[in-house]
């Protein structure tokens, strides 16, 4: 298979500015594991918004894979101290994951598989394509930019590097929150960064995802 | 700069791009009533292909794997097929990237898989069986992104042949509908039991449709002489509303900066006609009119394609780009069936007769869930005729 790589052009620096994974078990900030008491019939991903004091009723609605990204964002945001209501039409957002929307396809379609019990509802539908979160975060954010969503079977450091410089690339662009956000088999796996470009510190790289992952 | 070698759209209308459109010129719609199909409680108004035609057509396909193929996979795959014959490229080389565009793939395998592994839901799946029919080397990369798919895929395949090691790029958008999709439009109520409306004062909805679509684009060598009849990829944004999941930003912004940001610096008055999204139903086309009207190109005519064959989904961003390089080919501006009487709320030109326009570029819209719009702009150069 060709190795994906940059052909020779005027490289742009490109800089983490703040980086967050979570995990089943963990939720780590810059490399840092962020401390979550765990409350009794909550789950692990409502237990890290309790403990991080979100406000935000809408995150209730989401799927898991929604508020895994969601989560993850507002980490991120809150890191740099970004005021989530001021417009930025310099922000992209880019996703990835393996199972694009799976686990909530599971669940719409428990709604429809029984004539009798049939119960289609629009409120988890619209959770049945990937990139809503990618929609959730711009929304909190009001990111305007560009905001997509690709799918490949594992973890991919190289795609990852790659739809971020394509992404960074657009002269109107300057800031990016990109990531791989998966959520199938109920496993959390999300590694989310926010970048940004033409900085003197250039230190987004591929190894630097791998080490990072 | 990159340009289209070939292109290949299958739908009711039929199994190439040619056949394709000369339908719609005749103004020819591939919709029609359905009822209980898929075993749902309502009917629906929809475009579906016929599936012995396409397992007729598929089995004189050269085998080239011993794999067996779902419904989405024969139509991708004997889209691919014609439209790599049509542009004379070796789809097993090293500089060939495919570009898969879809918003749910196999999701039908989840209400009853008997003869497919488990995996076959999963999207990269079948964007792996799809490249690997043609033997190809590369990861495909699959984007989906909901109905916006299709343009953002093209938009990914010009960033791999600008900034990465490819020499083509094979797009290809596909869409088989369901009991899954169709039940959940019907629960948005979102779906018209009729011919949708485009920008029309009594539209209430769209119509689905099933649809394989796929171009062959190549990045020109330095030192190439580029074919005197050519069609070239000028520029393409995606921007986001920042404002609803399931709905789009009243005055349009979003399609608005898209817009914007893709005809700046380009001279407007080249443009032939707009392609709009133009869904039917009554938010996503009075938000069109706005995007448009604030855009400053409101003095073009726009046309929808979907009383034709109906939202395709995946497919959509594909196959009305392709119909629209035809119709540029062919000088004509083709008509939006099915629009009576205008009814959005900011003024737009809504092309309701194939017009005759010698113009050589157009703007293709298109929004989706998720709060996403996009915008994409081609050239054409030397044809004199279709």
């Amino acid at each position: 298979m060709q190795q994906l790589c940059l052909k020779n052009r005027d490289m742009i620096n490109i800089e983490i500015k703040s980086w967050c994974r979570i995990t089943n078990t963990k939720v780590l900030l810059n490399g840092e594991e962020l401390e979550i008491p765990l409350r009794e019939n909550t789950s692990w991903l409502t237990n890290i918004y309790k403990s991080q004091k979100i406000d935000y009723p809408k995150y209730f609605k989401m799927d898991t894979l929604s508020k895994a990204g969601f989560l993850a964002s507002e980490i991120i945001m809150r890191s740099l101290n970004i005021d989530p209501l001021e417009p930025k039409p310099k922000w992209s957002i880019i996703s990835m994951n393996s199972s694009s929307s799976l686990e909530t396809d599971k669940n719409y379609q428990q709604t429809i598989q029984d004539t009798n019990n049939y119960f289609p509802s629009p409120s988890v539908f619209v959770y049945t394509l990937a990139n809503i979160v990618t929609g959730e975060i711009a929304i909190r954010n009001k990111i305007m930019g560009e905001t997509l969503f690709f799918v490949h079977k594992d973890f991919s450091p190289h795609h990852l590097y790659q739809y971020s410089i394509d992404a960074l690339s657009n002269d109107s662009i300057e800031n990016l929150l990109c990531g791989w956000v998966e959520d199938g088999d109920n496993n959390i796996d999300v590694l989310m960064f926010a970048l940004k470009k033409n900085t003197k510190v250039n230190n987004f790289n591929i190894e630097n995802i791998k080490t990072i992952y | 700069m990159i340009y289209r070698l070939s292109d290949n759209i299958i739908s009711t209308l039929g199994f190439n791009s040619k056949d394709n459109y000369s339908q719609i010129k005749n103004g020819n719609s591939g919709l029609k009533l359905y009822e209980n199909r898929f075993n749902l409680p309502e009917p629906f108004f929809a475009s579906l292909i016929d599936e012995e035609e396409i397992n007729d057509r598929f089995s004189s396909l050269p085998k080239t794997t011993n794999e067996k193929y779902t419904k989405l996979e024969k139509l991708s795959i004997l889209s691919c097929s014609d439209a790599i014959n049509l542009s004379n490229i070796n789809p097993s080389s090293n500089d060939v990237i495919f570009v898969f565009s879809t918003t749910k793939g196999n999701v039908e395998l989840l209400e009853e898989n008997k003869e497919f592994e488990k995996e076959r839901v999963y999207l990269w799946k079948s964007a792996q069986v799809i490249k690997n029919y043609f033997h190809n080397p590369n990861q495909p990369i699959v984007v989906t992104n909901a109905c916006i798919s299709g343009v953002a895929a093209q938009l990914t395949a010009f960033n791999l042949l600008n900034n990465h090691n490819f020499k083509y790029a094979i797009v290809v958008g596909a869409e088989v509908l369901s009991k899954f999709i169709i039940s959940g439009f019907q629960s948005f109520k979102a779906l018209s039991m009729q011919m949708c409306k485009p920008f029309d004062r009594d539209r209430d909805g769209l119509n689905l449709g099933e649809g394989a679509s796929s171009i062959v684009y190549k990045l020109a060598d330095n030192d190439e002489v580029l074919p005197k009849e050519r069609i070239e990829f000028i520029s393409g944004t995606v921007r986001n509303d920042a404002n609803h999941i399931s709905g789009p930003s009243r005055t349009g912004e979003g399609l608005f900066n898209a817009i914007s940001e893709t005809i700046k610096g380009y001279d407007t008055s080249k443009l032939s006609f707009i392609n709009a999204h133009a869904t039917s139903t009554p938010y996503n086309d009075s938000m069109e009119s706005f995007a448009i009207e604030r855009g400053g190109i409101n003095n073009i005519p726009v046309n929808s394609l979907k009383p034709y064959l109906g939202h395709t989904l995946g497919a959509a961003g594909i196959l009305e780009t392709i119909i629209s390089f035809h119709s540029l080919i062919d000088n004509t501006i083709i008509k939006t069936l099915n629009h009576q009487n205008y009814g959005v709320e900011k003024s737009i030109i809504v092309n309701v007769s194939n017009k005759e326009s010698k113009k050589p570029a157009f703007i293709k819209l298109i929004s989706g869930f998720g709060g996403s719009n996009a915008a994409i702009m081609f050239e054409k150069s030397g044809y004199d005729k279709y």
